[in-house]
């Protein structure tokens, strides 16, 4: 890509600064918040003038944050549960009925995620009320699953797209039932497809704030909303605490993610 | 346990107003190896693909041995069967997909395997057990595929097209080899194909489909030297298709009625060369070509008719030449004319 720009020493150091001042702005305010989760002080401060693991010790002593730690995970996983076969199915009716039937359907899965999140939040507050199943985790569990599903879709579909229906049919002359070539011929070829799609829709309720602000309460508070609200309320390090241990969750688990998918 | 007959009865199949198969009835018998041959749309696809139950009929019957397997799903029917593109399991190695009919079939893995590796050996693949499907040829994954499909012991073997993907030199070894398998395991094949040449090679019987129907059902010989039907005629190779008006008979060749079949090859430029008395056509040379074994003529005869020639090359007429509007007499003999049943020209 750098051949396109003249042979120049100036027009090279200065692409590179370019990208390196945009690598920066994108990373540092992540960063910063790993030096201020390890202040001595009450306050948000940076640089910090002392140095203490007190906020760590005090997000992992505190019931409150490890109830809504615990709510999140769960909600987490069963998110991924939920989204992934919904989204697989819906990928492997796209493939099959093709055309405009299939269009209609990946729009309608993905909708949620170009719909403001705001709107699906309110959205979802009332009919959720409507269910009564306000505050309940599976009011959440929706709401997550129906924005975990476009991601997955987006995941899953050139893999589903890539398969040969026909291996199905060989595995059925060769003994197979419908369950049983799904299960040993088709979902094997797409392992690390589904993993990224359960991965994605894992981190994306893990990362949700705005439906869990509306919709959950209670024993049932999310971990995000949990932290907007102790933002509001008090401003103490504790949330440093915590976006550093998230951030590096992430961080793990998305390296660990590719280094499988190297070999 | 010999390998069944299979017999369909009156089977009919629809696609909204296009009938794929119009009340087809086939005897197939004991070991034998039966081509289903037709150009593409003529029902010989969905033919094959309803007797291994992927196509569900509106109508018949379809028998394996005694049983009705009609309504019987795939995965029930106890057939091979040879995909058009292999459709070889990629995650696995060649030995996991031969083994995985048998692991379906739970027996022990100790047993599986050796039966999948004497498979593989039958179909010359000993060596390539642990290999990945990606880094097989055309050809290896042939092998591939049968050995799969007859790992297993399978009542009757179907094949769709399975050679239509390999090079000429290796399709026609191939041809060969699935013919000697066949014959060694003596299992009942319907085997699908759109080129005569290699049904001509392979079968026991061809029948010949076209619009979802059997036109003709012989052994290779009668079908290639006394088609049946127009279509047929114009099927199997290079025919002329002409009234017996048209032809001159000479000597002590009887007279002549209806519409008469002509293969290419069995005319001579020469009357002693036809290889007995017969009929005679004048005409001029339209176009020629050299194709190796053989010259190739078209002949513009009366009433703006051409007629295809296929004249045997290193003989006089290489040395003779030809030219573009050359007036050329062409002989036949008798006993290579073919009357066609009914049908007028049109």
């Amino acid at each position: 890509m750098l051949d396109a720009y003249p042979e120049s020493r100036l027009a090279h150091a200065l692409l590179w600064s370019f990208g390196a001042l945009v690598l920066a702005f994108l990373i540092l305010p992540t960063l910063i918040v790993v030096p201020i989760s390890f202040s001595g002080s009450d306050m948000l401060e940076f640089p910090p003038r002392s140095l203490s693991l007190r906020w760590y010790a005090s997000f992992f002593g505190s019931a409150d944050w490890m109830a809504a730690l615990r709510t999140s995970l769960i909600l987490a996983g069963l998110t991924a549960i939920v989204s992934v076969p919904a989204a697989f199915l819906a990928c492997v009716a796209m493939d099959r009925l093709g055309g405009r039937l299939a269009s209609g359907i990946y729009t309608f899965a993905v909708i949620p995620s170009v719909v403001p999140g705001i709107l699906l939040a309110i959205g979802l507050f009332f009919v959720l009320a409507k269910l009564r199943l306000l505050g309940t985790l599976g009011g959440v569990l929706l709401g997550h699953v129906v924005l975990a599903i476009p991601v997955a879709v987006v995941v899953l579909y050139p893999a589903v797209r890539r398969f040969d229906w026909v291996q199905l049919q060989a595995a059925r002359s060769l003994g197979a039932g419908w369950g049983g070539g799904i299960v040993g011929i088709m979902l094997p070829q797409m392992v690390l497809s589904l993993v990224s799609a359960a991965l994605m829709a894992f981190l994306s309720s893990l990362d949700e704030a705005v439906i869990s602000i509306f919709v959950s309460s209670g024993a049932n508070t999310t971990l995000p909303k949990l932290m907007f609200i102790s933002l509001r309320d008090q401003i103490d390090p504790t949330i440093a605490a915590i976006s550093t241990l998230w951030t590096g969750l992430v961080v793990a688990v998305v390296l660990l993610f590719a280094a499988r998918q190297r070999p | 346990m010999a390998s069944p007959r299979i017999a369909l009865e009156r089977v009919r199949k629809v696609y909204g107003r296009h009938v794929a198969l119009d009340d087809v009835s086939v005897d197939v018998r004991p070991g034998e190896f039966l081509t289903l041959l037709g150009p593409s749309g003529s029902g010989k696809t969905t033919l094959l693909m309803a007797i291994a139950g992927f196509v569900r009929p509106e109508a018949g019957l379809i028998r394996i041995g005694e049983a009705d397997v009609t309504r019987l799903p795939v995965n029930k029917r106890d057939i091979g069967i040879v995909f058009q593109n292999y459709a070889l399991f990629p995650h696995m190695s060649v030995l996991g997909n031969v083994e995985y009919p048998l692991l379906l079939r739970r027996l022990p893995r100790a047993e599986a395997r050796e039966r999948a590796r004497a498979a593989l050996a039958r179909t010359q693949l000993e060596g390539y057990e642990a290999r990945d499907i990606a880094a097989l040829s055309g050809g290896q994954r042939q092998r591939v595929a049968l050995a799969r499909a007859v790992v297993f012991e399978p009542r009757v073997l179907l094949m769709d097209e399975p050679l239509s993907a390999l090079d000429k030199n290796l399709r026609e070894q191939m041809q060969f080899e699935i013919r000697k398998l066949q014959q060694d395991l003596a299992i009942t094949t319907i085997y699908v194909t759109h080129d005569q040449r290699e049904a001509l090679t392979m079968s026991d019987r061809i029948a010949v489909m076209n619009g979802g129907r059997i036109e003709q059902l012989d052994a290779p010989q009668p079908v290639y030297q006394r088609p049946r039907t127009r279509f047929v005629a114009n099927f199997m190779g290079e025919s002329n298709i002409m009234p017996a008006a048209l032809v001159e008979p000479l000597g002590s060749a009887p007279p002549l009625d209806g519409t008469l079949v002509i293969r290419a090859e069995n005319f001579a430029l020469e009357r002693d060369a036809a290889g007995g008395d017969g009929i005679a056509i004048k005409g001029r040379v339209a176009a020629y070509a050299f194709r190796g074994e053989t010259w190739h003529l078209r002949l513009k005869v009366e009433g703006e008719r051409e007629l295809l020639l296929s004249i045997p090359s290193g003989k006089s007429l290489d040395q003779a030449g030809i030219t573009i509007g050359q007036q050329l007499t062409a002989y036949a003999a008798a006993r290579h004319i073919h009357r066609l049943d009914g049908g007028p020209e049109p």
